[in-house]
């Protein structure tokens, strides 16, 4: 690679990827915020920059906090302790009337008693803008979510998905600095969701708006977010882009929530710069790991194996000494694409296996109670400490 | 089964099934045409009588004349109210007492309603519950215990005597103040309760959603909290003005004699001038005025509400 590819390669990296650049002003700064509820931490000194453009997704399941947090971002309700910026301005004590953000509620929250029209017109009829300028810019936002048509119907003369549209066009309407977003795909069913999540991402770069999601479901975090914050009990456990998450979780919380994985509890016996060994029961015997692991020997780790990696086979494969391991299917699922397996290694440990159906075969390749072997390539796991 | 004829018992519940809900509507039905209806024909019926001194004080409207049946309809009830000033000024007057009495009661039991609302589980019951605590004491000892209290020897003026704040009692029963207190006090309950069933089913992120689009506060209630709440006022204004209008206990125990109202007006025709045929006029008057606008109104709220879906 040259100079001047290198240096190119590096601008990508700083306009792309701005949280990997030292230099980059993040956009909203939450500085040690945290959140009581009486004696409750909803937040937890929470510290996280998000950037300019970026669609920033809040993982983690219901009570973990990421409500809350967006909330505090919106101004409905105050931090107990530490500080918001956005945009570097403080927003303490700046109620959420005078905050540059909107948001799309889960519930849509769509004024019943106005037409989707008054209803995307609500927010610049309150900044005192010309009649003639509020008209174009709701016909132009209408036209953006394709509701258009729709201009004259009362909310409840829609279905979900339409409220969705007009929902986003009543908080995008009033350009916000930030756009926050709460369950915004929840109340639409699977193949409606999978569409709209395309297209709030591609909205997103169109306006190049800023926003911020909350979302339980890992899949629409990984579609659409160019980075995650996975949450639980009030703390982040892990920020990075959906790649970072799947291929490098910092612990086992995170491994299971984004993704599935099979967790092999063992100790570590044999440390060296090349290769590691650690021993576990859980899986009958020692674990070969093919990079060196930070720690000292004894000490216990946990052993991650996405069920993807795995691979099974009916008779024990021939050039491996380690990771291979004997077991008899229990249980398997027939998803079209792909096949599940779970299958009950000797040592007693339960392993999930998905394999992908690339072939067409004329019968199921296993059946329940086949012995079978399972086993992975030494690169393919990820070694766990917490 | 097929094929075999059904027992009588699967004939009766099949029989239930389709007709059943005509037998739960019919109960009802019956008994409000046997109870409301009937007792208001009568009262329809002697509106049109005239009076006499016999048992019963009017004139029969049927009568068995010659093989035939003699309708007498006398209309001249319905006039002499129009042409007697004090039947009018009656009716004004009970419709401004109601009227004014009613926004009070709003206004009040506005954000009384709306606290009860937005308060938290133990703490809404609680206070629902104080809403209807005066229930349990009869309606008329707690108008006595009012005028207890604004009585020329009464709580208020000893206290302010005592106090040394006024020199001379302050005359506040047998006013129109008074009646206006006790309507309030009355009816609140009637105000706040439907009020509290539509502030309490909206969504409170209708409110947030408001805020976050640049509305303040006060704003935000006018515009979207306050016209969602149309159904509630608009239940609990005509549940307090409906009855206020008639009202009699309360003009006669805490008014004046000025105080005229269109209840008074009814029982004094009754059972002081035994004049039973312009009291049934003057009741179905005041029925005609106020119910039929007022059904026709609901009517039309609701033939709107029912076109957007």
């Amino acid at each position: 690679m040259s100079q001047g590819d290198k240096q190119q390669a590096q601008e990508c990296v700083q306009t792309s990827q701005p949280w990997n650049n030292p230099d980059a002003v993040p956009f909203i700064r939450f500085e040690h915020v945290t959140k009581k509820f009486g004696d409750f931490f909803a937040v937890d000194d929470v510290s996280l920059d998000i950037y300019r453009h970026e669609l920033f997704a809040l993982l983690g399941g219901s009570g973990c906090g990421k409500t809350t947090l967006l909330r505090m971002l919106a101004g409905f309700e105050e931090p107990s302790d530490g500080k918001i910026y956005i945009d570097g301005a403080d927003m303490s004590g700046v109620p959420a009337y005078e905050r540059p953000t909107n948001m799309m509620f889960q519930s849509y929250a769509l004024f019943p008693h106005m037409s989707v029209e008054q209803n995307v017109a609500f927010g610049l009829h309150q900044d005192g803008l010309p009649k003639s300028e509020i008209r174009d810019r709701v016909e132009e936002m209408l036209n953006l979510v394709q509701m258009g048509k729709f201009a004259k119907r009362k909310p409840h003369q829609l279905s979900g998905g339409q409220k969705q549209r007009v929902a986003l066009a009543r908080s995008l309407v009033k350009q916000p600095k930030v756009l926050l977003l709460d369950e915004p795909l929840g109340a639409l069913d699977k193949k409606l969701r999978e569409q709209t999540q395309f297209e709030l991402v591609n909205i997103q770069e169109k306006v190049g708006t800023t926003f911020v999601m909350v979302t339980h479901d890992q899949e629409e975090a990984m579609t659409m977010a160019s980075r995650i914050a996975v949450m639980n009990e009030g703390v982040i456990k892990q920020t990075g882009t959906p790649f970072e998450l799947y291929e490098y979780p910092n612990s086992r919380f995170t491994a299971n929530f984004v993704g599935q994985v099979n967790l092999l509890e063992g100790i570590l016996v044999d440390d060296n710069e090349k290769y590691a060994i650690i021993h576990s029961e859980a899986a009958g015997g020692d674990i070969y790991i093919d990079h060196a692991v930070s720690g000292h020997e004894g000490m216990t780790f946990w052993v991650a194996l996405r069920p993807e990696r795995i691979r099974l086979s009916d008779s024990q494969p021939a050039e491996t000494k380690y990771n291979c391991l004997p077991g008899k299917v229990e249980e398997i699922g027939y998803l079209g694409g792909l096949s599940t397996y779970h299958v009950r290694l000797d040592s007693g440990t339960r392993i999930k296996i998905s394999e992908p159906n690339s072939t067409r075969h004329i019968e199921p390749r296993y059946t329940w109670e086949d012995r079978v072997w399972v086993s992975w390539e030494a690169g393919a796991a990820t070694v766990l400490s917490q | 089964m097929s094929g075999t004829a059904p027992t009588p018992k699967q004939r009766f519940d099949r029989w239930m099934v389709r007709n059943g809900r005509y037998l739960v509507i019919g109960i009802p039905f019956f008994w409000l045409m046997l109870f409301f209806l009937v007792p208001f024909l009568i009262v329809l019926k002697i509106s049109f009588a005239t009076a006499e001194y016999a048992q019963p004080p009017y004139s029969a409207l049927f009568q068995w004349v010659d093989q035939g049946i003699n309708i007498a309809l006398n209309f001249g009830n319905y006039l002499f109210l129009l042409s007697d000033s004090l039947y009018v000024t009656a009716y004004l007057n009970s419709i401004r007492i109601a009227a004014i009495s009613t926004v009070i009661t709003l206004l009040i039991g506005y954000p009384m309603a709306y606290y009860i609302a937005r308060s938290s589980g133990t703490v809404r019951s609680v206070l629902l519950m104080l809403v209807i605590l005066p229930f349990w004491t009869s309606f008329l000892i707690r108008v006595y215990a009012w005028i207890g209290i604004l009585d020329r020897e009464g709580l208020i003026n000893a206290a302010l005597l005592g106090l040394g704040i006024i020199s001379e009692p302050l005359i506040m029963r047998q006013t129109e103040f008074a009646v206006y207190i006790g309507i309030v006090y009355t009816y609140l309950p009637f105000m706040i309760l439907p009020l509290y069933s539509t502030l309490e089913k909206m969504d409170g992120s209708l409110v947030e959603a408001a805020l976050d689009l640049g509305c303040r506060p006060w704003k935000a209630f006018a515009r979207v909290t306050l016209p969602l709440s149309l159904p509630g006022i608009l239940a609990g204004s005509l549940l307090v003005f409906i009855p206020a209008v008639g009202e009699f206990v309360i003009p006669e125990l805490l008014g004046g004699p000025n105080t005229l109202m269109i209840g008074r007006t009814l029982w004094d025709e009754f059972f002081a001038n035994r004049d039973w045929p312009i009291a049934s006029s003057v009741a179905i008057a005041m029925l005609l005025f106020l119910v039929v606008p007022i059904m026709w109104f609901q009517n039309l709220q609701g033939s709107e509400k029912g076109d957007g879906k």
